[in-house]
């Protein structure tokens, strides 16, 4: 096969890698900081996709525009979702955690099969079927809109986490719960800001994901295991490690897709977790746990 | 003074339900004049819930063309199969044990096999109206019939009808690549392929075949894979949402075939019309279809287009109809709603004035119509035609397709 | 033996315990075909959840991917069935022995690299996912479209062959878990339920005092496995088809262990509590929607969802030990 074929795949991986990354993000800071293991993740980026969705149809606006709005509102859900359910579970055994968010996403995902029916539904904005050819690579353009709104996005959140005091306390508490607490912090108000953070993160890749492709009811869940998968490859409390981590999976299933076959290219992207698992389980841009 | 429900009380109770239960009546004979209780078991939740609710329509529309022709009517029961198969198997018996005389469903060749056997126990006859594995009627059953294609009939009836519209429309693809979905109905059709292929003198060859993830968010990597491989034409079986994944990145990836030619779901559905607008005229999907010169599919066509006039008339629909068609049909003639009467009027069933393609409605001694005929389809300026068979068509195919870039 | 089984288990759990195995037995003679459907249900998540809750319950790993050794043991015994015409009772030998290599494996690489909590879930989701995609591309055994198994009559029951009427399905399912039931009351009673409880408790503490903690996870990976393997030769031969996208699918393995969850993790009453607790919740959910008329696909998911978050969020440790307590069933000491 030509050369060409590979390059295409390997760029449309990459692109295609960096939103699933910014997916994967919020997933690191939630499980990163507040320890609960959000299972419920990939259904609250439905939920992010159906909100872009109604928005659109409302006002017409680019999904990408639509993003800040969405995260916005995602923000508030994440945030009374953590003080009102989630807080008394943070200690409490991962399958009681397991348990109540897969009740959530039962509901969540019942509700919106109730109230947007079960057909795919997508957007159709005017680069949708837009593509940019640089000599032999044909790259899809609203692949390399959502990638750079990811990396904006990130970018926005590692300096947030890095330079503002909020997001050092936040760091803090991850870092050392205890000590948080001894200098002060309200760890309780610090945990629900950072969920509500992390779904902000899930409801803009959720507007991204929209420019790319379409919405059922049932894609939920896929979605939270790629997300697991990117932050355990990646590294666990790592920002750029997510990022990382969506890179390579986006690469591994593309390039396995067009070097072997396309329906198995997922096993993939499981071997690679099952190998960082056994070989180096706080992923590749971890720290070792303490 | 509280009663403390405990466990045991609670199972008597739940036994002296059952026991209730257990006598309700079923299969007793009645009256010509009361209603036939038909249950339909479909998907409505769960994964397959857009193909469930969308042949669910058409239940809704039904009693009035059946009265219509002079037939019984039909007192639906609805069970949910949840995509399930378990939950598909205790509705299955639920709804007999509440006195359905006659089953129909149930999309899922999985789910449809579980309630196969249910109705095969308990002697209620089940017409399937869709699911196209074809061990379903293999298995000697006596009160399961199926009026619907199985993967080789449609894959014959994809070539016969492929050869006509080449040599209607002058266009023959010299290569092309075969891209199937991994699931059950697309590995299905791949097996055939080949073996079916061999009957027919296809002016092609199969350069590639690729087989994707029925689970797959992203199609790029096939897409490309398949353009890479240099054919002409494009064969598909997919399902609604890769078909229009798959035509984005035509689109995007700048490759126009010359044909596309769709053996399944998708390409022709109203979503992929209205996603796509004029992009998504030109495929060819050779699918079961209705005959759109038949007296019946047009008053169901006009019922359908008065109840949901944003939605074609499908597969779905016609063949969740004919199956309700063949209840009311066979109870007519049986004279009563005994399960065994029921099944043997089933099995003499001859009906010539019909909606989908073919000869009618007939079973053979394994309860399959194996008379059915597919036709083939052509989106054009966001509407459906039939181009083939000759007989049963109402326009010409237009090959080769218009280049994406050019629309 | 059977005293020591029977030692300090109140006098009263004993009676309610053989009045609901007589119960039981006489079930199907009262009961419609539907009513028996559920049964044999309640059944088969009652013994499978039985079988998880030997390796979280008793060795605290979560595994998130039981439906692998469901799928496997189903594929072994029915592809040994239908080439080559191999009694199930036979072939399921076959498949306690490919689920016990599985189970080891995946023991193997989740201890010895020290997988665990949530990491050794997604190990276990990530092989289920693997056999999933693995299977969907075995030839051998009809790949994703699907293994059909010949049925034959129903007016016989062929327990040999495991072909017959749901009866005799119910009495067969009623009998494995019996015999779970006992099964796992003799693995608490034993050592090797002190070891698992120490190891639960505290893995360090017991390495400590010189407990093998590999290899008594290992066992408990290895049991469990192989119960769960025999659950999926009665789940091919009672629905007669498989197909990989259903019997391997991650909603498989959540949907097994939401009895032991709910029901209570660890106790031995508690994966029966919760298989008729929420397969009853189902079927009752399904009733009163009919009842009140509301057709509409997906509600009774959402009240199933909120029965589940209410009692997750209210009885942290299901709903067997406060029934037990009301009941004056709790163990003594």
């Amino acid at each position: 096969m030509p050369i060409e074929i590979y390059l295409n795949v390997a760029a449309s991986g990459l692109l295609t890698g960096l939103v699933y990354g910014l997916m994967a993000l919020g997933l690191s800071v939630i499980f990163g900081v507040v320890r609960v293991v959000n299972f419920a993740h990939g259904e609250m980026m439905t939920l992010a996709m159906y909100l872009t969705l109604v928005l659109f149809g409302a006002t017409k606006l680019d999904p990408l525009i639509l993003m800040v709005p969405i995260a916005a509102v995602l923000f508030v859900l994440g945030y009374l979702l953590q003080l009102g359910l989630i807080n008394p579970f943070i200690n409490r055994p991962e399958h009681s955690q397991f348990m109540l968010l897969v009740a959530l996403a039962l509901i969540l995902v019942n509700l919106q099969l109730i109230v947007f029916g079960p057909d795919a539904q997508g957007i159709r904005t005017a680069y949708s079927f837009d593509s940019f050819q640089l000599g032999p690579l044909i790259v899809d353009a609203s692949k390399v809109y959502a990638a750079l709104a990811a990396l904006v996005v990130a970018g926005a959140l590692f300096s947030f986490f890095r330079f503002t005091l909020l997001g050092k306390a936040i760091r803090a508490c991850a870092d050392n719960y205890d000590g948080a607490r001894v200098v002060g912090l309200n760890v309780k108000q610090l945990y629900a800001l950072t969920f509500g953070i992390g779904a902000a993160c899930v409801g803009a890749a959720g507007a991204m994901l929209m420019v790319v492709g379409d919405v059922t009811p049932t894609i939920g869940p896929a979605y939270t295991l790629l997300a697991f998968v990117i932050v355990i490859t990646g590294g666990l409390g790592s920002m750029p490690g997510a990022l990382l981590g969506g890179l390579l999976i986006g690469l591994t299933e593309a390039l396995g897709g067009v070097l072997f076959s396309p329906s198995a290219k997922s096993m993939f992207a499981f071997g690679l977790l099952v190998l960082v698992l056994l070989f180096r389980p706080q992923g590749i841009l971890g720290r070792k746990a303490a | 003074m509280t009663q403390r429900i405990n466990r045991r009380r609670f199972n008597q109770a739940l036994a002296a339900a059952g026991a209730l239960g257990a006598f309700s009546p079923f299969g007793i004979v009645r009256a010509q004049s009361a209603k036939l209780k038909v249950g339909v078991l479909l998907p409505r939740s769960g994964v397959q819930a857009g193909i469930g609710q969308d042949c669910h329509r058409v239940v809704q529309i039904t009693g009035g063309l059946l009265s219509d022709l002079g037939l019984p009517g039909l007192d639906i029961m609805n069970g949910d199969t949840e995509s399930n198969v378990d939950v598909a198997r205790s509705r299955a018996e639920r709804l007999i044990s509440e006195g359905a005389q006659l089953l129909v469903g149930a999309f899922d060749s999985g789910q449809t096999t579980a309630i196969a056997q249910v109705a095969e126990q308990r002697g209620i006859p089940l017409v399937i109206n869709i699911a196209a594995a074809p061990p379903i009627t293999e298995q000697g059953y006596k009160f399961v019939f199926r009026n619907f294609a199985t993967a080789p009939m449609i894959l014959g009836d994809a070539f016969a009808n492929q050869l006509e519209v080449f040599s209607l429309t002058g266009v023959a693809p010299k290569t092309a690549v075969f891209m199937h979905v991994n699931d059950t109905f697309g590995v299905a059709m791949q097996k055939g392929f080949t073996g079916v292929m061999s009957k027919f003198t296809m002016p092609y060859k199969v350069a590639q075949t690729i087989a994707y993830d029925p689970a797959a968010r992203d199609l790029s990597v096939e897409v490309a894979k398949a353009r890479a491989s240099g054919a002409e034409a494009l064969i598909m079986v997919s399902r609604l949402n890769d078909a229009i994944l798959i035509t984005r990145e035509l689109v995007k990836q700048r490759w126009s075939p010359s044909a596309v030619l769709s053996m399944g779901p998708g390409w022709y559905e109203d979503q992929y019309l209205k996603t796509l607008g004029k992009l998504g005229d030109g495929p060819i999907s050779f699918v079961p279809w209705y005959d759109p010169n038949k007296k019946l599919a047009k008053q169901l066509e006009a019922a359908h287009a008065k109840a949901f006039p944003d939605i074609n008339l499908n597969t779905n629909h016609i063949y969740t109809f004919e199956a309700l068609l063949v209840a009311a049909d066979a109870y007519k003639r049986a004279g009563s709603a005994d399960p065994k009467a029921l099944a043997d009027a089933i099995r003499a069933t001859n009906i010539k004035d019909n909606v989908s393609t073919g000869p009618g409605i007939q079973f053979n001694a394994k309860g399959q119509n194996d008379k059915l005929k597919n036709s083939a389809i052509q989106n054009r300026g966001g509407k459906l035609v039939v181009v083939a068979p000759k007989a049963a068509s109402n326009a010409k195919p237009e090959l080769p397709m218009k280049a994406y870039d050019k629309r | 033996m059977i005293a020591r089984l029977l030692e300090d288990v109140p006098r009263r759990g004993l009676v309610a315990l053989a009045a609901l195995f007589a119960l039981l037995l006489v079930f199907p003679y009262f009961a419609s075909g539907y009513l028996l459907s559920v049964g044999f249900l309640i059944l088969y998540f009652a013994y499978v959840g039985q079988a998880w809750n030997v390796m979280m319950g008793f060795a605290g790993q979560l595994s998130l991917g039981h439906s692998l050794y469901v799928g496997l043991g189903a594929y072994a015994a029915a592809a040994l069935y239908v080439h080559f015409g191999v009694s199930p009772w036979i072939g399921l030998g076959m498949s306690i022995v490919i689920c016990v290599l599985a189970g080891a494996v995946i023991g193997f690489l989740a201890f010895r690299f020290g997988v665990a909590g949530v990491y050794f879930a997604i190990l276990t989701i990530a092989f289920a996912e693997f056999a999933r995609i693995g299977f969907d591309h075995f030839r051998w055994v009809q790949g994703s479209s699907g293994f059909f198994l010949p049925v034959a009559n129903y007016t016989e029951n062929d327990l040999w062959n495991l072909r017959g009427s749901p009866r005799m399905f119910y009495y067969l399912m009623l009998g494995m878990t019996a015999g779970a039931f006992v099964l796992c009351h003799a693995l608490l009673r034993s050592r090797m339920g002190y070891y698992w409880l120490a190891i639960r408790e505290s893995p360090e503490a017991a390495q400590a005092l010189g407990v093998n903690v590999f290899r008594y996870k290992m066992v408990a990976v290895v049991i469990s496995a192989a119960m769960t393997s025999l659950a999926g030769v009665v789940f091919a031969f009672y629905y007669n088809n498989l197909f990989p996208e259903q019997i391997f699918h991650i909603s498989r393995s959540i949907e097994l262990i939401l009895g032991p969850i709910i029901g209570g993790i660890g106790t031995l009453v508690g994966p029966l509590v919760g298989a008729f607790l929420l397969t009853g919740l189902a079927e009752g959910l399904r009733e009163l929607m009919l009842q009140l008329g509301i057709d509409v696909p997906g509600v009774k998911q959402v009240f199933y969802g909120f029965c589940l978050l209410l009692v997750v969020v209210f009885l942290p440790h299901g709903v067997w030990p406060p029934l037990a307590r009301v009941l004056g069933l709790e163990r003594k000491g």
